[in-house]
């Protein structure tokens, strides 16, 4: 028995010297950690697996980086706290990115990591609805303005009369058929519908990249002139983002176990099934086959044009910004 | 199972057939214990779902006349803020189960200037709160308690939510919206809320406890668990996501089924014990939750499981018993049997002085035994009569075979009789069926040429035939004298036997004086076979009849003679109805055509070989049947005058 204990503690006493070993020695290669801060769109789930599971496994401090991420959600605006300096890098959906852009606020896209759109509307086939014609007329839900981008090309596509209920985050009032269609993000509400009790051929789904409408989402945001100033700061975050959904995919046991605790640290009802979904479809959207192109966390053109085209169309934006003075390409460190 | 004894055969029959009823029995029991608790379980369990959604729901819509009534109020009558204000106050206070309320108004509803305006009186540290929703930051435009039932247009109960401000307790919303007629049209002026706490409708279905782990729980519209003993699913998981965690394709039915405001009694695993479990389920009437209660099968079939170990104890120490009488009624009957079966095999080698083994039980073994016993001395009775008689028959058959003797000895032997006479010749045999016969046959001289022969077939056999032909042929004998003609021989040997014939025996007779020197033959036929001609150039013809009948008979009946001449190697060929009579295993007769037949085939040997060949063909015939009638036969051949003369 004493032997055993012995032996656990002497492997305990190896696993906490290389732990750390790991996270103070590798970055006492170069200078100090730097404190960065991050801010998600919303609460820490599997939709941000790779920044947690990257701050968990100390891969950001691998990349010389001292990262405090601030638990995003209803009460705090990404945008709003990248403009004021609040945080150092920011989640914004390209839309956003570009309407800040365009609006004056020098901001950067590093890194575009989803490449494709998990905005959908969904319908429930007893409503009568099974075709886009069918939503003439009907009461869909729809979140706020970025929200509502592609919903309204949408309709504008296919010359669409509806009747507009604002959304809130739950989606109780589509279950109660207070609408005909909401607004769901694939990885979420989607399956929040299926869990109450919902079948999914009950269902009739609308993927807006399937309708000519795909505005990737997720990207990550800075200051210009944060990145000016130093600009391996950011490649060595977008690096250490990549590199921690690299492994969020790879052990997506150990990802959700984090995003588990940290859900529940804050007090986030969910389910280790609605999260496993969740990290499930972020692989999807994350590393989609035409991701190949751009390589993972890559912006391409056509998606930034595309974007952008729709943004000015609908007068959010009075110009596109210059491609180049938008994104800044960090390739990932093996690419070199 | 074939050579196993009786006591093998009674066990195995009885008990398997015992233990097949026993089987049968159980079974049936035990499947109709179980419907029987199944039944009663679903009428209970429905009657407790019934019973406490029922006082759920009492509550529940007294709570929704609150606001339903203030409804009623606020659309016919414009209050002032104060007075708002104050009947607000006033429902929070006097409704214990309220924990909050509110009107919220529309854009510019209250007072056509505010855009938002939501008075909300609430409890808190046992006092009444004031707040006003109507801020920016919480946009009660677009939560679920406002949006909900102004976009049905019906009042509404929301998915229970936590309160965080209020303690972390789960809270449910009652909201009711409310008109106002403006410019002539009915418009939504706002809604009105009753927040309730959810604690005491946890603490109702907390209180539900089946047997040990037996439990109840509900959920909400959405599937979300409101209650339920495991913590952790509480306002976090539902049914259906329950059901993808455990991959359960049934429970995820159910919870549809739930959902969509059904009852019903399923089989369910429980999610906290993981037994199985039986569940009713049946919705709350005003809020569309489902409440489910668990009934753990094994618990409730706790007295069935301990009855049914009871009558399978019982069964194997009734299985036990049974054995026992079984064996020993098998052996209280093989044991005397045993013995019987011991002297018997004694018996069997012979040994009728073994002692039957003495069996006072009285029933079939013991009659067997004295039955066996009765046999045994019966038995040796029987064996002692059979040797008796068995000497006495001895004795006779010994006297029999003298009486053979003697017969034979009184019947010509010699052949050739006449070896010194040339004009013909003569062969005889006689096989008698028995030990003596009743045929006969005799030849005699007359004088030197006329040679008296005779062939007769007397009816029955054995020692009256045998008695009664020794007469016949000592009449003949004696009768027949020089010169007279076989009919005179015959009316004579016919009125000897028929003055005294009290056994009422006849005989048939064929009677030929027969001319050495030219071929001639006198004959008389008494009811007798007639004798065949065998012409030297093979032609084989019967004698004709004279229509003569059986002697003994008829006393005073009138034979008539004829006249054959046989020439140069003819032959007279006379027989008894032995011969044509003699009968084969298939019952098929020697019949007259065979013999004609033999005795063309034979015609050309000499006379004793024709005799031999013929009784050969017979014997062939006949083969194993035994013989039935004697069998007698003589030939004589002329030769003609010629050799006569030579000799």
């Amino acid at each position: 028995m004493v032997n055993v204990k012995m032996r656990e503690k002497c492997k305990l006493l190896i696993a906490a010297t290389l732990f750390l070993i790991i996270v103070c020695v590798a970055p006492a290669k170069g200078d100090a950690l730097k404190k960065v801060s991050f801010i998600p769109q919303w609460v820490p789930q599997a939709q941000f697996a790779g920044y947690y599971i990257g701050l968990e496994k100390g891969i950001y401090r691998k990349h010389g980086i001292d990262l405090t991420i601030i638990t995003g959600g209803p009460d705090y605006s990404p945008s709003e706290l990248l403009t004021d300096g609040r945080a150092d890098f920011a989640s914004l959906w390209l839309s956003t990115g570009i309407q800040m852009r365009a609006g004056g606020v020098k901001i950067l896209n590093i890194a575009q990591i989803m490449q494709r759109s998990a905005l959908m509307l969904v319908a429930k086939k007893s409503s009568g609805i099974e075709k886009p014609l069918n939503i003439n007329g009907k009461k869909v839900g729809l979140w706020g303005p970025v929200f509502q981008i592609q919903p309204r090309a949408f309709f504008r596509k296919y010359d669409l009369a509806v009747q507009v209920v604002p959304q809130s985050f739950s989606v109780n009032l589509f279950m109660r058929d207070g609408v005909d269609l909401a607004s769901a993000m694939w990885y979420n509400e989607y399956h929040t519908i299926l869990n109450c009790g919902i079948d999914p051929d009950e269902l009739t789904t609308f993927f807006f990249h399937e309708h000519g409408l795909n505005f990737p989402e997720d990207g990550i945001y800075v200051l210009e002139e944060t990145y000016k100033k130093d600009p391996a700061l950011c490649a060595a975050f977008v690096r250490a983002s990549i590199e921690g959904w690299r492994h969020a995919f790879d052990h997506p046991d150990e990802a959700l176990v984090v995003i588990m605790r940290n859900l529940k640290k804050e007090h986030i009802p969910t389910t280790l099934v609605h999260q496993k979904w969740m990290l499930e479809r972020m692989k999807d959207l994350i590393l989609p086959e035409k991701g190949e192109d751009a390589g993972m966390g890559g912006l391409l053109l056509e998606d930034y044009s595309r974007v952008a085209r729709g943004l000015k169309s609908m007068e959010l934006i009075d110009s596109v910004p210059g491609f180049a003075s938008f994104y800044k390409v960090i390739r990932d460190k093996d690419e070199k | 199972m074939k050579n196993r004894g009786l006591a093998f055969k009674l066990i195995l029959l009885i008990l398997s057939s015992v233990t097949l009823i026993f089987l049968l029995i159980f079974g049936y029991n035990y499947m109709y214990s179980k419907k029987i608790i199944i039944e009663n379980v679903e009428k209970n369990a429905m009657n407790l779902a019934r019973a406490t959604v029922n006082q759920i729901d009492i509550v529940l819509s007294s709570i929704e006349k609150v606001p339903e009534n203030l409804a009623y109020v606020l659309e016919r009558s414009l209050c002032s803020g104060e007075e708002l204000n104050n009947l607000l106050k006033y429902i929070v206070q006097k409704n214990k189960e309220i924990y909050g309320s509110a009107v919220a108004f529309e854009p510019r509803a209250y007072d056509g200037k505010k855009e938002r305006y939501a008075p909300y009186f609430y409890k808190s540290g046992g006092e009444i709160k004031y707040s006003d929703l109507g801020t920016a930051l919480y946009q009660y435009f677009f939560q679920d308690w406002y949006q909900i039932p102004k976009e049905l247009n019906r009042p509404a109960w929301t998915e229970p939510y936590f309160d965080e401000g209020g303690g972390n307790i789960i809270m449910s919303t009652y909201s009711v919206p409310f008109y106002r007629t403006v410019e002539g049209k009915k418009r939504i002026a706002g809604i009105i809320t009753s927040d309730i706490s959810l604690s005491w409708l946890q603490e109702i279905v907390a209180s539900i406890k089946i047997a040990k782990t037996g439990y109840g729980f509900l959920i909400s519209q959405n599937g979300t668990f409101v209650t339920h003993p495991k913590e952790d699913l509480v306002m976090n998981e539902t049914i259906f996501s329950q059901a993808e965690a455990r991959g359960d394709k049934e429970l995820r039915k159910i919870g549809r089924k739930m959902i969509h405001g059904k009852s019903g009694f399923v089989p369910f695993r429980s999610i906290l014990t993981g037994k199985l479990c039986w569940m009713v389920y049946a919705p709350l009437s005003s809020s569309k939750w489902s409440l489910g209660v668990l009934f753990p099968q094994d618990e409730l079939m706790a007295d069935v499981a301990r009855l049914n170990k009871t009558v399978i104890i019982l069964g194997v120490i009734g299985f036990v018993f049974l054995l026992v009488i079984i064996v020993f009624i098998a052996r209280s009957i093989t044991r005397p049997l045993s013995a019987l079966a011991g002297a018997t095999e004694d018996i069997a080698t012979g040994n009728l002085d073994v002692s039957i083994p003495e069996i006072k039980t009285g029933d079939e073994v013991g009659k067997l035994a004295q039955s066996f016993d009765y046999m045994k001395t019966s038995l040796k009775q029987y064996i002692s009569d059979l040797t008796e008689t068995t000497a006495v028959k001895e004795r006779i058959e010994s006297e029999l075979q003298i009486a053979h003797d003697i017969q034979m000895g009184i019947l010509p032997k010699i052949f050739p009789p006449f070896p010194e006479m040339s004009e013909f010749d003569l062969y005889a045999t006689i096989e008698p069926a028995r030990e003596v016969g009743g045929d006969l046959f005799d030849f005699f001289f007359l004088d030197d040429d006329h040679l008296c022969f005779n062939v007769g077939d007397v009816s029955g056999k054995g020692v009256p035939a045998s008695l009664f032909m020794a007469v016949t042929r000592t009449l003949i004998k004696t009768r027949a004298a020089r010169d007279m003609t076989p009919e005179v021989i015959l009316n004579q040997v016919n009125q000897d036997l028929s003055t005294d014939n009290p056994s009422l025996l006849f005989v048939t007779l064929f009677l030929g004086i027969f001319n050495i020197k030219d071929g001639t033959i006198e004959y008389c036929n008494g009811g007798h076979n007639p004798p065949y001609i065998i012409r030297a150039g093979g032609e084989i013809e019967a004698v004709e009849t004279t229509g003569g009948l059986a002697l003994g008979v008829m006393e005073d009946f009138s034979f008539q003679s004829k006249r054959i001449v046989l020439n140069e190697g003819d032959a007279i060929f006379i027989y008894s109805d032995g011969v044509t009579e003699a009968m084969n295993n298939r019952h098929e007769l020697f019949s007259e055509k065979r013999l004609e037949g033999e005795l063309y085939r034979l015609k050309d040997l000499p006379v004793g070989d024709i005799l031999t060949g013929v009784t050969e063909k017979i014997r062939e015939f006949a083969q194993d049947e035994p013989q039935a009638d004697d069998i007698t036969m003589m030939i004589i051949r002329y030769n003609g005058q010629e050799c006569t003369a030579r000799s």
